[in-house]
């Protein structure tokens, strides 16, 4: 039963996502982490058990991207996967016998299209073990209000990539806290900066997806 | 006239222009509008940035065709006009160099992961065989590949460019300096791996721009002349790291401080240098001057 709760965790660590898939070279030809799963389900292995080696997983690949070890590929791979393995656990989730840890909303603010940066972080972030409302890309500030008004107690992530668009995000964070001041906001992208965002208001700055996850971890455990 | 690679056989360093994006929106390109769009609705708006850094002395200018690939133009669902608006963008860049002065198409990523299977190999190249025809037609003297972060993408476009004209391909990626001090693009490539990949793809310059100020730039010249001693350089740098203050954007390095750092970076072996993000027509006056002096 280890073995298999293992080889989950791996599957997700190297971004096997299926037999099928030729990612990564050196795991071709082999179960990955569609088919273990499946199993592992059959086998009557706790979906708790299952969503924890896969926490574990993705925070260690998180770790990983934050030190330079692996890059975006890497990561992407380990999220996919990761995804996967959620598909399966979905029915369990619905049910009541697994639960998320809270609700985390993020969106790229209004005038910027770029994804990458964002997905990243909501993967991450829902490989965690948090369910991940992703708003898409150019989202007006009207769009996240609605977003928390409809989920309330949840926490939002602003992403942008262009520097022409920190004023959005500035503007973004700026109504959110006027309507819900205690709400935490997380901003990040590549031409933010730690006083950028202090200076935006919002409550914290996250560099990485792994950064993201530490400080949301950290407010629900406080 | 000569072309770019016979101009930096002469031994002179040339001037490139400065940021489009960011002056686009000074004269009031709004968030979420599409800046190649721009290339026919505000022509003179485009053409005047591009005089400006004409006049401000650069040797060379690039074209308002960095997200004209059909990809990027599909989320303003302009994809159709993909030629149409990079035609545009090299005929106003061509207009605004005169004779004497080069014109780059540009040609930035897609932002889709082929690895990730968001777009196939073949889409990818077809849309930049367009994109490159488009800004051949409209009177590129080069084309510029810049930003790139992966491997794959930078080599489909440098094909695709080939397929379609015999301009000189110039090949750029953007690097971020890592905790150990090396540099690496978001996916994980090297400078070192970058010239070997695009040179052997059939990119005749290469270089790095945007993600970076001037004092990181020398250090990836730097690696980058460690496995390469002759390919030229060009090198487009950030007005540095952008800071946020007052309810705007600002970027922290003058004109001065840029001018400042250019004799370090030729010295490095840079061959081509111009600026990116935050950088405006007195940047590239400053490091004009500076490089006029040099070359004299």
């Amino acid at each position: 039963m280890n073995e298999i709760i293992e080889s989950i965790g791996l599957c997700i660590e190297k971004g096997k996502v299926n037999k099928a898939s030729s990612y990564p070279i050196d795991m071709q030809g082999k179960d990955g982490a569609d088919e273990i799963t499946k199993s592992a389900l059959i086998q009557n292995i706790g979906p708790d058990e299952i969503l924890k080696t896969c926490n574990d997983a993705m925070q260690r690949i998180g770790e990983k991207f934050g030190r330079n070890e692996v890059f975006v590929p890497e990561l992407l791979m380990a999220a996919k996967a990761m995804t996967t393995v959620m598909e399966h656990l979905k029915p369990f989730f619905q049910a009541g016998s697994i639960k998320t840890k809270g609700k985390f909303i993020i969106g790229t603010v209004a005038g910027d299209l770029h994804n990458i940066g964002k997905n990243l972080v909501s993967m991450v972030v829902e490989g965690n073990g948090w369910e991940v409302i992703d708003l898409g890309v150019d989202v007006k500030k009207e769009k996240f209000i609605k977003a928390i008004e409809e989920n309330p107690n949840s926490f939002v992530g602003l992403s942008a990539l262009l520097t022409t668009t920190m004023e959005n995000m500035a503007n973004t964070v700026k109504e959110i806290k006027a309507e819900y001041p205690s709400i935490t906001v997380i901003v990040g992208g590549a031409p933010l900066s730690a006083e950028s965002a202090k200076k935006m208001g919002a409550d914290a700055y996250a560099a990485n997806p792994q950064e993201a996850v530490l400080f949301l971890n950290e407010k629900i455990a406080s | 006239m000569q072309s770019l690679i016979e101009l930096l056989n002469n031994g002179k360093v040339l001037v490139s222009d400065g940021a489009w994006g960011t002056f686009l929106h000074k004269r009031g390109l709004l968030p979420g509008e599409c800046p190649e769009l721009w290339n026919v609705t505000h022509r003179n708006d485009v053409f005047e940035i591009a005089k400006s850094y004409v006049n401000a002395g650069a040797d060379l200018i690039l074209t308002n065709s960095f997200g004209g690939s059909p990809t990027k133009l599909s989320h303003y669902g302009l994809e159709k006009r993909t030629f149409e608006l990079n035609e545009a963008a090299a005929t106003i860049s061509r207009e605004a160099a005169g004779y004497g002065k080069l014109v780059l198409g540009s040609i930035g990523p897609t932002g889709a992961i082929l690895m990730m299977g968001d777009i196939s190999e073949e889409t990818l190249f077809e849309g930049f065989k367009i994109q490159a025809e488009a800004l051949a037609k409209g009177g590129a003297d080069a084309i510029c590949i810049e930003t790139m972060t992966a491997i794959d993408e930078a080599c489909i476009a440098v094909e695709a460019v080939k397929s379609v004209c015999n301009l000189e391909i110039v090949c750029t990626f953007t690097f971020d300096k890592m905790h150990n001090g090396s540099y690496k693009t978001m996916m994980g490539v090297s400078p070192t791996e970058m010239v070997k990949a695009v040179k052997d793809a059939g990119a005749s310059i290469i270089g790095a721009n945007c993600g970076n100020g001037f004092q990181n730039m020398i250090e990836i010249v730097k690696e980058i002349r460690i496995v390469d001693k002759h390919t030229p350089i060009l090198i487009h740098a950030n007005a540095g790291k952008p800071i946020f203050e007052n309810g705007i954007t600002q970027f922290p390095e003058t004109p001065e401080m840029m001018a400042a750092n250019v004799d370090e970076l030729i010295n490095c072996g840079a061959n081509i240098i111009g600026g990116c993000c935050g950088t405006t027509p007195n940047h590239i006056k400053a490091l004009a001057e500076k490089i006029e002096n040099r070359n004299a």
